[in-house]
């Protein structure tokens, strides 16, 4: 089981990253918020993983480490506001400069608004 | 008696005249305002002058950051007291000298808390007891002074003046820093008293060279030692008072005081002898030949402050005491003469209105008082007997005679010292000569010149009084504070010898004939001399300056440039280039990665649910440029992470998960609704292969560092937060008292956050204005009905059901998975709905729109429920919890912490919504546009 949640985050992280990397908003929003999922299943994995052992008292006799979670769990609420930030930042500066690139060029060509 | 307080005085007095010009442009009343806190701290340092005349050191410390081995740690023993002396009292007689040397325009109060803004800084300097404090005075006299340069900053010459001196002496004051810091480590302390009793110990470490460079870099840049001597001239720009009072008698000083101070701690080595005494030679000679060309008054005279400071420095080189003692005497000699001759300068140029010596001649017909204070005041300056100056010359002479360090090579020093002499008598001649006699005046900007306000010849005389009353009568008037400044700089000893104007003739006495028949020859001869300086090529240190920074400035543009280029795309590929390069070098040397390791077996609905999530994720990549498909698979992707989390026992974090989804998802649709449709592809193939490989690099080495930390042996906290949840926090849940409680503090800090990134998209999103494109990328106009029949219908009912829902999941919170956090977001999720389903304008008319209140509301909640703790004298954020009970409900429990909960509820939906609802008001303003 841990090798499939090894592998998810991997597979999360390099999609995001490779959006990342992209020339224009929209896929760089996209690869943060896939990279924000694989942070955050990252972090959680750090206490370990187990199955039906919620951090609840008097639930289980050996509770899974609630710590992590709680880190998550702003986490996850924040990277939604810190997308909700870029989301708005692309658009200002679509508003502004009329070019969604953020790769430097002046995004001469422009997909929409035709 | 507080030295402290002392030390304080300057500062406090700093901010009177300011005051004071503010009611009244009185001068007068402004100087003796200024005049007023180094008064009283003169008269406060009598009685500790007493003790330390009777051989006592005195010490006074507070505490300032100690984990730092830094305290306000003050000592005054004879070498403080002599420069204590000299900062003040010279202080004094320049605050007066400026009463009438500025005009009426000028701002006379600003001038002064300069002054005293430097004043206390150069005291805090003389009296440290700390070595990190002295330091930091250190810094303060560069600042203050880079202020009292820059006084007339109309004038490019001041301004750039005050740049360069800033900038010499304050990277001399890092490089001293790092010698400090450097000292504390090998002594074990920044005291002061340590660091003198440790010389041995500094001089046998290895680092001794290291520590010792990095101090003189110190001391010369501050002293104006040769090659760091070039931003004194160009200081000269200031106001004259201030070039009394800094560029001679005090701030220059500051570098040889360091000499002096550390002495006991540095000197003594081969390697001292070396850099510092050959530094001062070469300054002392170059100096005082340069100074002979200058025909600016000042000019001459910064450059034979250079030479003198050359001569002191010179002086502390030999590593012999008796060179040190003169060397302290000569300190207090030139203070008393250059601060004078700058003093009579000034009058001159305030009563000619130039300072240049091809046109000021014969003032001695106009202004001879003026004109006899000046020439003894040169004279002294020459070394002529029965002045000062010349006693502490001789002292020079006779030491340099002394000398044997350089073997066969010693007669160097002699010589150089006659050579200096003969220099030093030319400029002084040329001061006498050119400006008092040598003709008539050339047309004189202001004619005929005359003598000054009575009170602004005060200050000279009394300079000029001490340098006659030292050089006649040595014995009776210098000698006890040279005796307790010397040997406080030697640490305690004092070698034989006596203060008096005949010691028969010896070879001291031929060598100052020597110079002086040499001087007036070279003066004599000066117009052979000056065709050869003519011949000279000139460098004009400013420009030279000026050339060097921007050049700096040039290629810091250029290397930032070159990395800042406006491309998101490059710095993202630095960033995860790095974040690869280390993966795989801190990855590759770790062992037992063992794939077949787990503690959890895997099953087919994991399997499958894998798939789902990496074939989403893939999805989402590849199709990127569809971007409706791309969001959808996305929502794929965040569906399978939530059931991650319920699997593995994290009901909370499924929850928020779950509805955050929702409104990532509506976020994700506006930004695709007014984002260019299509993603052209722009990057080249090469650039895709790089990216994939990044890519996979940083994926597989966050996998394998996942992996190992689940299989590997952990150790963890939270047993202490599972025992405490319940009695300590009043909660089951351990992950939301966590949340509410342990770490409240942290979540204070988020919901912060959360507001913070709120209130920005607030004001990002006003006044913007945007037009959407009015097909997809497949060429298909938008759903022309915006609010269907079907979705209204279901949305609206849904609203009470889902707050129904949100209440109750905040009130079980704190025992069963829930909370602020999930119930904020659920609420958020059933207001939006109604926003989609009903539009801005129908949900608007039934509630309130603004929402940053509700953000405000709940940070200030939050807030206060910690700050309440306050009241009942517990720590920010301790929670209480009680218990009561409902008819219907039965036992319930009541916490601060639901408090604190609520206003994490009220952040969330509040900036939620912000964010939403305004995104969505901006497509409101293009459906009008479209209408109009």
């Amino acid at each position: 089981m841990e090798l499939l949640v090894a592998l998810i985050i991997g597979v999360l992280v390099s999609t995001g990253v490779y959006l990342c990397l992209r020339a224009r908003t929209f896929p760089v929003v996209m690869g943060l918020t896939l990279l924000s999922y694989g942070v955050n299943v990252f972090l959680f994995s750090m206490g370990g993983l187990k199955i039906n052992e919620v951090a609840v008292v008097g639930m289980s006799e050996n509770p899974t480490d609630p710590l992590p979670q709680a880190l998550v769990l702003t986490a996850i609420v924040i990277g939604f506001a810190m997308t909700a930030f870029l989301v708005v930042l692309a658009l200002r500066s679509q508003g502004e400069h009329y070019t969604d690139h953020v790769d430097g060029s002046d995004g001469e060509d422009q997909g929409g608004a035709q | 008696m507080n030295l402290a307080f002392v030390v304080m005085l300057p500062f406090l007095g700093a901010c009177l005249p300011p005051l004071v010009e503010r009611v009244s442009a009185n001068r007068t009343l402004m100087a003796f305002a200024a005049a007023l806190m180094p008064a009283t701290a003169l008269a406060l340092l009598v009685s500790p002058a007493m003790q330390v005349f009777a051989g006592e050191t005195l010490h006074s410390t507070l505490p300032w950051i100690p984990s730092l081995d830094l305290s306000l740690a003050f000592r005054l023993d004879g070498l403080a007291l002599l420069f204590a002396l000299l900062v003040l009292g010279i202080g004094l007689l320049v605050i007066l000298y400026a009463r009438y040397y500025l005009s009426a325009k000028e701002k006379a109060g600003r001038f002064y808390a300069y002054l005293l803004l430097f004043m206390g800084a150069m005291l805090g300097v003389v009296t440290s007891d700390n070595l990190l404090l002295l330091v930091v005075f250190w810094e303060l006299t560069s600042l203050s002074s880079f202020l009292l340069i820059g006084f007339w900053g109309h004038q490019t010459g001041a301004r750039k003046g005050a740049r360069m001196a800033m900038t010499v002496t304050g990277m001399g004051g890092l490089a001293l820093l790092a010698g400090v810091l450097l000292i504390g480590d090998v002594v074990g302390t920044f005291n002061l008293q340590t660091v003198l009793e440790s010389g041995d110990v500094i001089r046998s470490n290895p680092w001794y060279p290291v520590i010792l460079c990095l101090v003189l870099l110190g001391v010369f840049t501050k002293s104006a030692q040769f090659p760091f001597h070039f931003w004194l001239p160009h200081a000269m720009a200031a106001p004259t008072p201030v070039s009394a009072y800094l560029h001679s008698a005090t701030m220059v000083k500051a570098g040889v005081f360091l000499l002096a101070r550390l002495y006991p701690a540095l000197a003594g080595t081969d390697l001292w002898f070396m850099l510092v005494s050959m530094a001062g030679m070469l300054t002392l000679l170059w100096a005082a030949f340069v100074a002979l060309f200058q025909h600016d008054l000042k000019g001459l005279l910064a450059y034979s402050t250079i030479s003198h400071l050359g001569l002191i420095t010179l002086l502390f080189g030999l590593n012999r005491e008796m060179a040190a003692v003169a060397a302290v005497f000569h300190i207090i000699n030139h203070a008393t003469f250059k601060a004078s001759l700058f003093m009579a300068a000034g009058i001159i140029d305030h009563e000619t209105g130039t300072r240049d010596m091809r046109r000021i001649n014969g003032l001695w017909k106009y202004m001879p008082y003026t004109a006899v204070l000046a020439m003894v005041a040169s004279a002294a300056m020459a070394g002529v007997p029965l002045l000062n100056g010349f006693l502490s010359k001789e002292m020079f002479f006779a030491e340099t005679l002394g000398s044997h360090q350089l073997g066969a090579l010693s007669w160097i020093l002699p010589v150089g010292a006659t050579l200096g002499g003969v220099f030093s008598v030319a400029y002084s001649a040329r001061f006498i000569h050119d400006v008092f006699f040598n003709g008539e005046p050339v047309n004189l900007p202001k004619y005929p010149p005359h003598e000054p306000p009575r009170y602004m010849k005060v200050p000279v005389e009394i300079l000029v009084a001490l340098c006659v009353a030292v050089g006649v009568f040595p014995a009776i008037t210098v000698a006890g504070l040279l005796a307790v400044a010397a040997s406080a700089t030697l640490g305690g000893t004092l070698p034989e010898y006596h203060l008096s104007i005949w010691h028969g003739f010896n070879l001291p006495l031929v060598m100052s004939f020597v110079a002086t028949i040499g001087g007036v020859l070279a003066y004599t001869q000066r117009r052979r001399l000056f065709d050869v300086w003519a011949r000279l090529p000139q460098l004009d240190a400013k420009l030279v300056f000026e050339g060097r920074v921007q050049q700096i400035g040039r290629w810091a543009a250029a290397l930032t440039g070159r990395f800042q280029n406006g491309s998101l795309q490059s710095y993202v590929a630095w960033l995860v280039t790095l974040v690869a390069v280390i993966m795989l070098t801190q990855l590759a040397p770790l062992s037992g990665l063992d794939l077949s390791q787990y503690s959890l077996p895997m099953d087919g609905v994991a399997i499958l649910c894998t798939a789902m999530l990496v074939a989403a994720a893939l999805l989402t990549t590849v199709l990127h440029r569809h971007r409706m498909t791309s969001i959808m698979s996305l929502s794929v992707v965040g569906l399978m992470v939530s059931l991650l989390f319920v699997r593995f026992s994290a009901p909370d974090l499924a929850l928020t998960q779950l509805s955050v989804e929702v409104v990532t998802m509506l976020l994700l649709m506006l930004a695709m609704y007014f984002l260019p449709v299509r993603t052209k592809v722009e990057s080249s193939s090469i650039r895709v292969i790089r990216d994939i490989l990044l890519a996979v690099i940083c994926g597989a080495g966050v996998a394998t560092l996942a992996f190992l930390v689940m299989t590997g042996e952990t150790s963890t906290i939270s047993q202490f937060f599972m025992d405490n949840s319940k009695p300590g926090g009043g909660g089951t849940n351990v992950v939301n008292v966590i949340l509410v409680d342990f770490r409240g503090f942290d979540t204070f800090g988020e919901i912060t956050v959360l507001g913070v990134a709120a209130m920005g998209i607030y004001a990002l999103l006003k006044d913007l204005e945007l037009r959407s494109a009015k097909y997809d990328s497949l060429g298909r106009p938008w759903a022309r009905d915006a609010h269907p029949l079907i979705l209204v219908t279901i949305s609206r009912p849904l609203l009470p059901l889902a707050l129904l829902i949100a209440v109750y999941i905040f009130l079980r919170g704190h025992n069963l998975p829930g909370g602020g956090f999930v119930a904020g977001l659920i609420t958020s999720v059933a207001l939006v709905l109604q926003y989609v389903a009903s539009g801005v304008g129908w949900v608007h008319s039934r509630m309130p729109g603004d929402y940053h209140p509700v953000v405000a509301l709940g940070v200030l909640l939050a807030g206060l429920t910690g700050v309440g703790s306050w009241a009942f004298g517990y720590p920010f954020l301790t929670s209480d919890f009680t218990y009561i009970y409902w008819p219907v409900v039965g036992k319930f429990e009541l916490a601060t912490a639901m408090l604190f909960d609520t206003g994490v509820f009220l952040t969330v939906v509040g900036a939620t919504l912000l964010m939403l609802a305004n995104l969505g008001k901006l497509s409101l303003l293009d459906d009008k546009r479209e209408d109009a």
